[in-house]
Parts: C-alpha cells; structure tokens; sequence
C-alpha cells in the first residue's frame, strides 16, 4: 500500500517535472549528425499529410508533394530510407527540439522568432502576398487606388496588416473567413481581394475569370528546411545539396511534378527557389539577386 | 447530392479509413484493459480510510481533470525526450496518457460504487465471520462492478473518441486518414469532406455501438432483483 503510494507520487512528480521544464530551452544534444543518419540507414523526415500539394498522402497511402518530393531526393542523394513523420503545423519546433525529426520539410516559412528555436537550412521557396481581380477589371498595381472602390480582405491576416501599414488610404472590406471573401470577390463587392500569393494564384488557375494581376507584393517570405539547433554536418549537406540541385534546376522538375496541376505554369518563378537563390533559374540568378 | 464518397473507392482510400480506425480502437482497447484493473486497485485503497493515501490520490485525479489530454499527450511524447533522452513512440505515449487517464477515472468511479454499498452489507458479512478479504471478494465487489458497467462504458467510448487528439503527437488515426483523403481530393471533388466525415461518424458509431450492447447486455444479466 505503501509502496503502491510512493510510486504514485513519484509520477505525478515526474509529470510536474517534465511540465515546469518542458517549456525551457534546454542545451540539448539530442539530434543525429550526418554520419550517425548514414550509419542507421534511415532518415526521419517531417512533412505535413494533409496540406495539399506540399505534403500530403495519395490514394495508395504514399506521401506526395512539393516537399515530399524533396525529401525523396534527400533519402536518394544521402543513401537512406526515407521515414516520413506526419506533423502538424503547431509541433514543427517540438519534433525538431526533441529529435524525433532529423528534418522539418512542412511548408516551414522562415521568421526570426523560428530562426532562434531551429536552424533553417538555404529556401526552396518563396512566397509573399498577391493581389487578385476579375479580367475584366484587373488590378495591376496600387498606386493611383480609385476611392471609391474597396479591397477584399481577411481580418487578421498578414495582408490585413500590411495593407493597413503601407496603403492606409485603401478602404478594406473585411471579412472574417476565406469563404466569405471569396465570395465577395465573385460578387464584385470590392475590386480585388489580397491574400497569400499561393492563395490568389490557386483561385485564379481554379476560374478562370480572375486574374492576379500583382503577384508579388509586400515582404518575400521564404519557405526552407530546417534542422535541430547545432546540427551542422546535416545542415551543411542540406545546403551544399539545394546548391547543387540548383545546376539541375531541381526545385523547378519538382514544381512542374507537383504545384502545376494547382498553381499553373506562370508562376513557377514567382514560387520557386533554385540553388537557395530567389529570382528564377539558377543560371539567371546573379549575384544580389537574393530577394527578402 | 454529391457526397463526394466515390473517393473512398480510389485506391486504398477505404482500407486506409479501416487501418485508421484500427490505430484508435487498438490504443483504447489496450489502455482500457490496463486502467480498468489499475483502477479498481486504486479504486479500493481509495475507500479505506487511510488520510495519506487519500490526498495523493485525489492530488492525482484532479491532475487528471484539470489536465487536458492533449498537453498530457506532448508531455509524455515530448517531454520524456527532453527530460531523459526516452524517445517513444506516438502510440507508446499515447496508451501511456490513456491509461493515467483511464486508471484516476475508473478509480473514482470504483470508489463511487464501493461507496454506495450500504454499510450493513460490511457489517452483516461480519456477522457471518468472513474476513475483510472476504467481505470484499465476495459481497462488495460484485455487488460494486454491477453499478460500474454502465460507467465505465462510457469511460471506454469517451477513450474511444478522445483518441482523435493523438494525431498531434504522429500517430495517423482514422480522423487523420479523413483528413488526407479530402485534402488530397481538394481539387477534384471539393466536396467531398462532409460525405466522408460523415462516414468516420458511421465507423465511430459501429465501433462504440458494440460496447454499449455488451455494457446493456451485462446490465440486464447482472440486475439486482
């Protein structure tokens, strides 16, 4: 009885333990460099499995996508089996942190609040916000904005906020869901509607009676793999390998493989990063012309 | 209306729901058959009148209430690794939250019932000079697990559910398996998320409907007269 209470309370303390340090940065060595990868023959890649056409399962139960398609070649170029982890979007840093992942490939836009938690490795990635409108009445630039007319917004997105810093004299038309505004731009409520570039540019490919007439617009945010903090041999190897994969236009094979079918073909530039280089194609990327 | 259910039959879509579903009720089913005698032990002790014994019991239960499962699940799937290098599997983690669940429920649930027979039952086995072990073997106990089924059925379908949160530490449930098959599909039949939900309702229902069947079943058998 004694005993049976003692044990008890030796796992309530370990719970309490693990809760008042799990939110502390530990200096932790938890990861597996390079050679210890190679070694074991396996590599655990995390990816999303429902956030088509990054990182999702197809109807044969096989991992598909942008990022997928990456890790594949990771496991290719590396001479390991691929081990994919279904992430979600909250648990990224954790998987990362606790070396259950030896990479994130999950869609990860790179911020410095990220930066500090994980190592991100060169981008293959760039995204930033659009601007949407009908055909018939394309907007293609902000500049010279007819005061009478309103901008289709989603409250508390990136877009809300940069519309509100950089053209105050824009009148937006908010709306709390996707679906709502959506359907705004399609009753013409206002006269384009910004949001995320993939999001704009998936709409316009899906109806035709839509144009993005600014693709790019506002800060560029870069999408990358990231590594566990300190990971360097592999962190490393990841970028010498984006590098070189950008000689063969890799991530370019890899977009017209997965993101055409969503994005269409016009946009592959805007999107993709060859060799960690924004602005096209590796061999027309010259030097400064790193974007963001 | 189109429910969007022809794409359940591409591939292995519908097998793939099945294989999920089996990922919930396997780690139910195993957490069940731990807690529940873990449960009745500590469901016991509870009832003695020891003070000690008592508080840490009940400090453990409330840490159970007060806790949500999911931070219960990251602890475990995470915090171990932090804290001691253990690296477990999400299924591991997850039958190891279930069961700290599942045992501080089922022993409040025991000490419930242990509780609610009369006491001149205690003191009629005494009359008859049956020991404490006896008195407990053969006329609290049996009567105490009838009142239980009907509790802890629910207990069992409640886990039943609640393993739709386990997908947050990597393990692809059926909710998870709904999930990548309507988002695979996103574009080519936009509306297929309610038909399939609603189909993950269905194998939800024919999962716990046999439970409650048993648990009825059980009820009837066992009634007192």
């Amino acid at each position: 009885m004694k005993n049976n209470g003692k044990k008890l309370a030796s796992i309530i303390t370990a719970a309490a333990l693990t809760l008042s340090t799990s939110t502390l940065a530990f200096a932790d060595d938890t990861f597996r460099t390079l050679d210890e990868i190679k070694d074991s023959g396996e590599i655990n890649i995390g990816v999303f499995s429902d956030k088509s056409p990054f990182g999702y399962v197809d109807e044969n139960g096989d991992y598909q996508g942008y990022d997928v398609y990456f890790a594949n070649r990771i496991g290719e170029d590396l001479g390991v089996k691929v081990n994919f982890v279904s992430t979600e979007a909250a648990s990224r840093i954790e998987y990362l942190q606790t070396g259950k992942v030896d990479i994130i490939l999950a869609n990860f836009t790179v911020t410095d609040e990220r930066a500090e938690e994980v190592d991100f490795a060169l981008p293959y990635m760039s995204v930033s916000l659009g601007v949407i409108s009908p055909k018939d009445a394309e907007v293609d630039s902000l500049d010279d904005w007819d005061p009478d007319q309103q901008m289709i917004v989603i409250s508390g997105t990136t877009a809300e906020t940069y519309m509100v810093e950089n053209y105050p004299d824009i009148p937006l038309q908010k709306y709390d869901t996707y679906a709502n505004a959506k359907n705004a731009l399609e009753n013409g409520n206002g006269a384009a509607w910004v949001n995320d570039n993939t999001e704009v540019i998936a709409y316009a490919a899906a109806n035709p009676d839509f144009v993005v007439g600014i693709p790019k617009l506002g800060d560029q945010d870069t999408i990358a793999p990231a590594v566990t903090r300190g990971n360097d041999t592999l962190l490393d190897w990841i970028n010498n390998e984006i590098v070189s994969l950008g000689k063969e236009n890799f991530f370019h094979a890899d977009y017209e493989a997965t993101l055409t079918d969503t994005y269409g073909a016009d946009f592959e530039d805007q999107l993709v990063i060859e060799g960690g280089q924004a602005g096209g194609k590796a061999e027309a990327a010259t030097e400064g012309s790193t974007e963001g | 209306m189109n429910l969007g259910l022809e794409v359940l039959l591409k591939g292995s879509n519908m097998l793939r729901l099945l294989q999920g579903l089996w990922v919930a009720l396997k780690i139910s089913l195993i957490a069940v058959a731990i807690s529940i005698p873990i449960g009745l032990v500590l469901g016991i002790l509870m009832t003695f009148h020891s003070r000690v014994l008592h508080v840490i019991l009940q400090i453990y239960l409330q840490i159970v209430r007060i806790m949500p499962q999911l931070v219960l699940l990251f602890i475990v799937y995470f915090g171990t690794t932090r804290l001691f290098g253990i690296n477990l599997t999400g299924e591991v983690s997850a039958v190891i939250v279930f069961v700290f669940w599942g045992a501080a429920e089922m022993m409040d649930l025991v000490r419930g019932a242990v509780s609610s027979i009369p006491k001149h039952q205690y003191e009629s086995a005494g009359a008859l000079g049956m020991t404490k072990k006896q008195t407990y073997q053969y006329v609290i106990l049996p009567q105490a697990v009838r009142r239980l089924v009907p509790l802890s059925i629910n207990l069992v379908t409640r886990m039943v559910k609640t393993t739709s949160l386990i997908t947050m530490i990597g393990v692809v449930e059926v909710l998870k398996v709904a999930q990548q098959i309507i988002e695979a599909n996103r574009m080519s039949s936009p509306n297929a998320a309610f038909g399939i939900y609603l189909v993950v309702f269905i194998l939800y229902f024919l999962a716990c409907w046999p439970i409650s069947l048993v648990a009825r079943h059980l009820e009837k058998k066992w009634a007192v007269n």
